[in-house]
């Protein structure tokens, strides 16, 4: 089974588009409502992190197994300016857009993995795995 | 899209049925601002049974537009938060303080009328 969607970010219809496709996949992978309602948020905060600081990127969600785990994997990627200093933002309430976002911080906790990878001018890529339970 | 607003002798009844993006939740500001100014409501429940997703935009949206209607004079109640969104929001460490909440749409109204003393 190979369940995989990109969903290519340049306005604000975009991040629906993307925690819409997010929910489907939740969902078909067996997902709870809570889980799902958890994935489809932190897509739409990553995908309007893009839309925000990057102008455009793109999200993909898919299937991911680990041994016995199955899961479901966000990559969030842009070419955008990239993010100076990483250990900042991942503090609780550390904000450049005026707390428009609830930032990274709250994506990692409401996912089991997170991980972010980012170059000053050549942008990030963020990965965050919900594991089925 | 339009959110459409419902008139109920001196409140305002919402309840919004469709997944949110950002151009409509602002529209809906708007346009409830609006209707609060035309008719005089006191005030206004927001019924968020169908929702089930609130990210850090449209909780900011739905919390903005909660004070702006303070400040005209209405008092707003959320109602029917889904126990997934209230997990998620907590999660996202978005604690919506001082906004009115109510388990429902009835609720909600009765919570209004003690409020306003009617």
């Amino acid at each position: 089974m190979n369940i995989q969607s990109c969903v290519e970010v340049r306005n604000e219809w975009d991040i629906v588009k993307a925690r819409q496709s997010g929910r489907n996949i939740a969902k078909e992978l067996g997902f709870g409502t809570v889980d799902q309602a958890r994935i489809t948020t932190a897509i739409s905060e990553l995908a309007r992190n893009i839309y925000l600081y990057a102008g455009k990127g793109e999200v993909t969600i898919e299937r991911t197994e680990a041994g016995s785990k199955l899961g479901l994997k966000i990559i969030a990627a842009d070419s955008g300016p990239g993010i100076k200093d990483i250990r900042r933002v991942m503090e609780d309430g550390f904000t450049t857009s005026g707390g428009l976002g609830a930032g990274l911080p709250g994506v990692k906790r409401l996912m089991d993995e997170f991980t972010i990878d980012s170059k000053e001018n050549e942008g990030t890529n963020i990965t965050a795995i919900k594991w089925l339970r | 899209m339009r959110i459409p607003i419902l008139k109920l002798n001196e409140y305002l009844l919402i309840t919004i049925q469709v997944d949110l993006d950002d151009k409509t939740a602002l529209q809906f500001q708007e346009d409830l601002l609006e209707k609060i100014h035309e008719t005089g409501a006191k005030g206004v429940v927001i019924d968020l049974t169908s929702v089930d997703m609130i990210d850090s935009f449209i909780a900011k949206v739905l919390g903005d537009v909660v004070r702006m209607s303070n400040l005209m004079g209405a008092r707003v109640v959320l109602t029917g938060i889904q126990p997934a969104v209230a997990i998620t929001l907590i999660d996202l460490g978005i604690m919506m303080k001082n906004v009115p909440t109510a388990l429902d749409l009835e609720q909600g109204l009765e919570k209004l009328q003690q409020e306003l003393g009617g």
